[in-house]
């Protein structure tokens, strides 16, 4: 089983409507760490050996936040800053996260059609990423396709409900090693439904060999 | 029946003492009512276990007051005390001189002759500063309007000691008594004999002697004391302290209570007052204990029953003419009406200095043996009636006429119950609800300040009057169904007292604690307090902060090392909190975080892995990458 590590980042989630669905929704899983990082550290006074401890403790690193500005909110790029040491993430001997899978899960206010070539925000949200996929790829570590919730805006409760459902699919079959990860990786980018990217339960043992 | 051996004395008064006072604390009357009780039961009127040599015990244990007023001392700053020199000046002397002339005027219309009644009236005008600040220690009203004038009137009677002392041998009939020389007023000290400019310059002198000492002597010898680590050499040090300084007073004819006085504000700003104050705490609580003991036994019951009339007459027309006086006295210095009460109904008693006064004055005749034992009954008995009198003024005329203390009745009437307690509404627990006032949070207050009550309640605020750490109190505010309790006392003890009573009574309670000290912060943790908050910390910080910046720092530099500082320090806290009672491995743990800190703080750790900043230090990356072409990430 994967262990999971849910570094979760809102500023404001006490006005959220789809983040405090999805939140609800893996909160509790099986061989999940769901750490509240705006609650952790309100002063953006992070904890450098906490937090290494618990990379160091899980498999998989999901970032779960709302898109702001193209990119993380700000308590998340200051995580970056502090945690990812040189000689510990990176460079010739930052080994420590080497091998460990990353997953972010977003969401955007804008609805898909505004992210692409000739769209309203001209690119695409994973080309938008890039800097955050690189970040991790630099560490050594699989940057798997973000999750992504598109159109949050004046998003339905019964919508939201319903990627949600998709979100903590995902992440019981990453925990399971039911994702069929080869499908995935060739994805820009993972939406509900997800079901067709998860393989059923007896098939599950493929995936040791694939760490 | 009551046989001798100190051990066997100790017994009949320790045994009482357990016994009575837990039971009258029970059933809310306060231990000084408990001691009293426990001392009339052993006394030679009831069980009849100590006998006549309660006087001696009362002498011992007058001690206790010394004691008391040392610690009293230490509380207070000599600014204070300065800042209070109006009332004890102005009011302590309207008060000892106009009850003086009502009392005489009494005395006169009993028949007595005009030197004797002025005799009784000054004997009768003092207070009893054991009762009355104990009492209101306990109940935690000192810092009040009408605790803090109390002590002025008590603080001037002490020093009108002196030369009431030296008035009565003038008062002696012409040509009667031992000798009626001024200076036989005090015949075993250095003064004896002396003109009376230079006893004067004795008496500064000595004052003098105590401030000097306090402020150059003190320090080192306390410090060379506590290097030996003996934590009973400490304790022999501050009672040998305590000691001199009553001795020195004594010798020099004045009040050996003033003395120890002095030296505790002399001592106010010591870096070891709170050591001190732990150290002597228990004696002062035993010897006064012991004191109050005393008088209940030497309350001469037989005198009582020979003329119940006249004893009683005279015990109520004392105490009504002493509380009439004292409550026009408040009204004129500007006090509420509450507080009066408060301030008429404690000082309303004749004090422990009459047993001197009145010997004295028999001693020189001024005052005859039967007259004498019957005031002296008189002033037991308003004595031990001055907690009861201060128990009825608190739960019967302050409810009907005063600031009310709302109880079960108005808590019913309560619909909506807040989810926060507040004990305290002093300018730190006052923050605290004003933010959760700004947030749509509404507070329940529990004061002791009836002024600041009266004030908030005309400023709409939800608030209840009383001492918080009263479960019945806590249960008409509300504390079965609120959430969490603020413990934002000036006192620590009764900080203490009211974790104790919510965790009883109260354990859904979380409760959040201010605490003044570091000392106060380990008890509060030690206590099980989880939330306790170093009232000094946040606003140090900022100020070192600010401190950095303007000497050139960057702003963020200086406020993350603060930020480093601050969860190094709260962590060192609650581990130090958990080993302060070994001596040795404190002080050696202590500096070992000092140091930690320090080396964090300059960086010397960064190889540790403890250099918590080093993700915007590129050093390590400059010593990797620094020369050649990389795809180095900025």
């Amino acid at each position: 089983m994967q262990r999971i590590l849910i570094l979760f980042a809102h500023p404001a989630f006490e006005t959220s409507r789809v983040h405090r669905r999805l939140a609800a929704a893996v909160e509790g899983l099986p061989g999940t760490t769901f750490r509240d990082l705006y609650e952790a550290y309100p002063d953006f006074d992070v904890d450098v050996e906490r937090e290494q401890a618990l990379l160091v403790e899980h498999d998989l690193i999901v970032l779960q936040h709302p898109v702001f500005w193209y990119s993380v909110p700000p308590l998340l790029k200051q995580w970056f800053d502090l945690v990812l040491q040189h000689g510990w993430a990176y460079g010739s001997e930052g080994t420590a996260l080497a091998g460990k899978r990353v997953l972010c899960a977003l969401s955007t206010g804008g609805r898909k059609e505004a992210y692409r070539h000739g769209g309203h925000n001209r690119f695409t949200l994973r080309e938008l990423l890039a800097p955050i996929e690189q970040t991790f790829v630099l560490c050594g570590m699989e940057y798997l396709p973000p999750f992504v919730v598109h159109g949050a805006h004046g998003m339905k409760a019964p919508e939201i409900e319903r990627h949600a459902r998709a979100y903590r699919k995902l992440l019981e079959a990453l925990s399971a090693g039911r994702l069929d990860l080869a499908a995935a990786r060739h994805l820009p980018q993972i939406e509900a439904p997800v079901d067709d990217l998860i393989r059923p339960a007896a098939g599950g043992d493929a995936e040791g060999s694939d760490r | 029946m009551h046989g001798g051996g100190f051990f066997y004395q100790a017994l009949i008064y320790l045994a009482a003492a357990v016994v009575t006072v837990p039971i009258a604390k029970r059933l809310g009357l306060g231990s000084v009512l408990g001691y009293l009780l426990a001392g009339v039961a052993i006394g030679p009127f009831a069980l009849g276990l100590v006998g006549e040599e309660g006087q001696d015990v009362l002498h011992f244990a007058e001690f206790g007051v010394v004691l008391m007023l040392f610690l009293i001392g230490l509380e207070l700053e000599p600014s204070r005390v300065w800042h209070l020199r109006g009332p004890i000046l102005g009011l302590g002397g309207l008060q000892v001189g106009l009850t003086t002339c009502v009392l005489a005027a009494i005395a006169l219309g009993f028949g007595l002759d005009w030197r004797v009644a002025l005799a009784v009236g000054v004997t009768l005008a003092l207070s009893s500063t054991a009762i009355v600040l104990q009492t209101l220690d306990e109940k935690g009203l000192l810092a009040t309007g009408g605790g803090q004038s109390s002590f002025a009137v008590l603080l001037f009677q002490d020093i009108a000691v002196i030369p009431i002392l030296a008035l009565m041998p003038l008062l002696a009939a012409p040509g009667v008594g031992p000798g009626a020389t001024p200076g036989a007023s005090h015949d075993d000290t250095w003064v004896a004999g002396l003109p009376g400019w230079a006893e004067t310059l004795v008496v500064l002198a000595a004052v003098l002697a105590i401030i000097l000492a306090g402020r150059f002597l003190l320090q080192p010898l306390f410090r060379a004391i506590a290097r030996t680590g003996l934590r009973e050499l400490f304790t022999a040090t501050a009672l040998l302290l305590v000691i001199a300084t009553a001795v020195l007073m004594a010798k020099v004819g004045v009040s050996p209570a003033l003395g120890t006085f002095l030296a505790g504000v002399v001592l106010a700003r010591s870096e070891y007052r709170h050591e001190l104050e732990t150290d002597i705490q228990p004696f002062k609580g035993l010897l006064l204990g012991l004191f109050f003991m005393a008088i209940g036994a030497g309350i001469d019951f037989a005198l009582i029953a020979r003329s119940p009339g006249l004893v009683f007459a005279l015990t109520g027309a004392l105490i009504v003419a002493k509380l009439l006086v004292l409550l026009i006295l408040g009204r004129l210095f500007k006090l509420s009406f509450d507080q009066t009460l408060l301030f008429g109904f404690s000082l309303a008693q004749a004090g422990e200095f009459a047993f001197v006064l009145l010997s004295f004055a028999v001693r020189y005749d001024v005052v005859g043996e039967n007259l004498a034992a019957t005031l002296i009954a008189v002033v037991a008995l308003t004595m031990a009636a001055t907690p009861v009198l201060m128990l009825l003024n608190e739960r019967l005329v302050q409810p009907r006429f005063g600031t009310r203390e709302r109880t079960g009745r108005e808590a019913d009437e309560i619909d909506e119950l807040n989810p926060v307690i507040i004990a305290g509404f002093g300018s730190f627990g006052a923050i605290v609800g004003r933010l959760l006032r700004a947030n749509g949070v509404s507070a329940t207050v529990l004061d002791l300040d009836s002024d600041r009550v009266d004030l908030l309640r005309k400023l709409g605020l939800k608030v209840f009057y009383g001492d918080a750490s009263r479960p019945d109190l806590l249960h008409a505010a509300g504390a079965g169904k609120a959430r969490l309790l603020v413990l934002a006392l000036d006192r620590v003890e009764k900080n203490l007292e009211l974790v104790e009573t919510a965790k009883k009574h109260f354990p859904q309670l979380t409760i959040l604690a201010r605490a003044r000290s570091r000392a106060e912060a380990y008890e509060l943790l030690e206590a099980g307090v989880e939330h306790v908050f170093r009232d000094k910390l946040d606003s140090s910080l900022r100020l070192g902060v600010e401190a950095l910046r303007l000497l050139g720092f960057r702003a963020h530099h200086a406020h993350r090392a603060a930020q480093t500082f601050r969860r190094h320090d709260e962590k060192a806290v609650r581990e130090l909190a958990t080993m302060r009672h070994d001596h040795s491995l404190y002080l050696s743990t202590a500096r070992e975080r000092i140091e930690g800190l320090e080396a964090l703080l300059r960086g010397d750790l960064a190889d540790s892995g403890e250099m918590r900043d080093a993700g915007w230090d590129p050093e390590t990356l400059r010593q990797e990458y620094g020369g050649r072409k990389t795809d180095e990430p900025e």
